[in-house]
């Protein structure tokens, strides 16, 4: 009975939320000093076609969760330009709000994604918003704001290549991440 | 019929010495485009790339010259073209001109240009350069003749930022407005987007994805400098610089949903642009930075907005279709840029923002992330072609199209650089 009270909460909630060359006869004018920079190789000058400082931040290990838990315990999929957490996906995101009730310094991130169709910037803020709309869920049952981050992917991480209809809908997700 | 001509010779033209570069679409007549001979230059053939043809491809991109083939013979910045012959083969103008090594290794690139219709000698320069920029003396060549025969300056000694994806390793580059010469900047294992060159041309903002969220840094691209200037609770994103470089507009959802916020460049607590329940995001600024056009979907689709830079009287811009992102001012404050889908594909579209007349610039499906030349008389736009991302320049009108190369694999979020003074 409660859990049914909390589920229509959340979709109560949930719905709620909704130079100056004379052009005359005149010598090749030499330009030497200011036109093209003749030390433009030197590292500082920044303003010539030379001197960009290469930085490379490596490579990051595999970051996959697959072996902390599997996607269907901790990934919320969305329908087509929906931001709404779909009513199957309510006891999953309840099994997280009971575990990060339970241990109140556990952080979670909650990483939202869109399909790889539009523009990234605009996908970034649509992915927002799906990852809004899970932490408000659990913040519905109780979990502490200090305990979420909401971020977004956007398009740039799609879990699944191609696009049909298939893959495009596994990538309208959010990931529930435990750092 | 004869300029119907003129563009099937020229495309065959360009597309053969510049095959390595590029390919240049040219669609429809009536364009006006000045018809200009590029003789060789005296002692490229030693060279491992052809200055007049650098100059030529340049001039053909602008879409407002027509390159004509040269009369036979041997030219440089001393010859003195034989004006009546040139008249018949239908040009307008001429130049020529020389590289030689010089003592100390560098290399003496000098050219001049004629008027070939008054007779006119339009002037000359010479430009002593390393080896390492020798394009770049063709682009500054190419440059003065664009000056000299439309009055407005040239862009092809800019340069583009762009990001590349190979594997999964993202890369952020800067190269010459044609695409070539690109210098790595940052290699990431994690997603690069939105790259905004600073006014001044030395340091470009941007997203990266290094730490697991979005976040926005600021790079001076010579030194390799790196400042963190946006990571908040939440998602930084889209950041754009003010015209004066002192401040950055950008996305933030640190207080819920995506809003608009200023920020010093030198950092510090940003302030909120506007308060709306929607999502507000891909702000720009105004060339006088009085206004802001940003994205929101406040009306029920994404859209193009205009508010004051001080947040007030947030008034709409775009309004046909229900899909219009990513808008981009030209430097003249006259034309918008943005992407518009249409059915399902993605479009680059240019509004004249005196009338509200729109042009669709391309028939592609996958178009993204336009950016203006800084003589307002070009724009360069991510777009797919044959399942692969590439680049393209395109003049306002659309007519005349470029692919720009230089690099392998997916190639995206292209950002046109100012002029550098």
């Amino acid at each position: 009975m409660k859990n049914f009270i909390l589920a229509g909460l959340l979709s109560i909630f949930l719905a709620a939320c909704g130079s100056s060359v004379p052009l005359n006869d005149v010598p090749v004018a030499d330009a030497t000093a200011k036109a093209v920079g003749a030390d433009s190789g030197a590292a500082g000058s920044g303003v010539q076609g030379s001197g960009v400082a290469p930085v490379d931040l490596g490579t990051s290990p595999d970051q996959a969760q697959g072996a902390l838990a599997s996607n269907e315990s901790r990934v919320v999929y969305f329908d087509y330009d929906s931001f709404v957490v779909k009513p199957e996906f309510q006891s999953l995101i309840a099994a997280h709000a009971k575990q990060l009730r339970a241990q109140p310094t556990r952080r979670v991130a909650l990483e939202g994604h869109t399909d790889e169709r539009g523009g990234r910037e605009y996908n970034l803020a649509l992915g927002q918003k799906r990852a809004d709309a899970v932490r408000n869920a659990l913040s519905i049952l109780g979990v502490s704001q200090n305990q979420m981050e909401a971020v977004s992917f956007g398009k740039e991480k799609p879990a699944a290549a191609g696009f049909d209809e298939a893959a495009l809908a596994q990538n309208r997700r959010v990931e529930i991440r435990y750092p | 019929m004869i300029k119907r001509y003129f563009c099937y010779f020229l495309s065959c033209f360009v597309c053969l010495p510049a095959l390595a570069q590029f390919r240049i679409e040219v669609s429809g007549v009536g364009l006006t485009q000045v018809p200009v001979v590029i003789a060789p230059f005296k002692g490229q053939e030693a060279l491992p790339q052809k200055i007049s043809d650098i100059i030529k491809a340049d001039l053909e991109r602008s879409g407002q010259f027509r390159v004509i083939t040269p009369p036979a013979g041997a030219f440089d910045e001393s010859s003195r073209p034989e004006l009546s012959f040139l008249r018949q083969a239908g040009a307008d103008a001429f130049a020529s001109g020389s590289v030689a090594r010089l003592a100390d290794g560098r290399f003496d690139v000098r050219f001049r240009l004629w008027d070939v219709v008054k007779g006119q000698d339009l002037g000359g320069r010479s430009f002593a350069v390393n080896a390492t920029d020798l394009r770049l003396a063709a682009h500054r060549v190419a440059d003065d003749i664009y000056e000299k025969l439309t009055g407005d300056k040239g862009v092809f000694s800019t340069r583009i930022a762009y990001v590349t994806k190979v594997g999964q390793r993202y890369q952020l580059w800067v190269a010459d407005a044609d695409g070539e010469s690109a210098q790595s900047a940052l290699a990431s294992p994690e997603p690069i987007i939105s790259p905004a060159w600073s006014p001044d041309g030395n340091q470009l903002a941007y997203v990266s994805f290094e730490s697991r969220k979005p976040v926005v840094y600021v790079h001076n691209v010579s030194t390799g400098k790196r400042r963190l200037i946006a990571n908040f609770k939440g998602s930084n994103s889209a950041p754009t610089w003010s015209p004066d470089g002192t401040t950055l507009a950008l996305t933030l959802s640190r207080d819920g949903g995506s809003q608009l916020f200023l920020l010093s460049a030198a950092g510090g607590e940003p302030r909120r642009l506007m308060q709306s329940p929607s999502i507000d995001t891909e702000p720009v600024f105004s060339p006088d930075g009085k206004h802001i056009y940003f994205v929101s979907d406040r009306g029920g689709s994404p859209q193009v907005y205009r508010v004051a830079a001080t947040g007030q009287g947030a008034e709409r811009v775009t309004f046909t279709g229900n899909y219009n992102i990513s808008p981009a001012i030209s430097q003249d404050g006259r034309w918008l840029a943005y992407i518009s889908r249409v059915g399902g594909a993605f479009m680059l579209h240019v509004m004249s923002l005196a009338d509200g007349a729109v042009t669709a610039i391309t028939d592609s499906a996958a178009d993204e992330s336009p950016s203006f030349s800084p003589n307002g008389k070009m724009l360069v736009y991510a777009t797919q072609q044959q399942g692969r991302e590439a680049l393209m320049t395109s003049t306002l009108d659309g007519k005349v199209k470029a692919r720009l190369s230089g690099q392998q694999g997916d190639i995206r979020e292209p950002h046109w650089g100012p002029f550098f003074n």
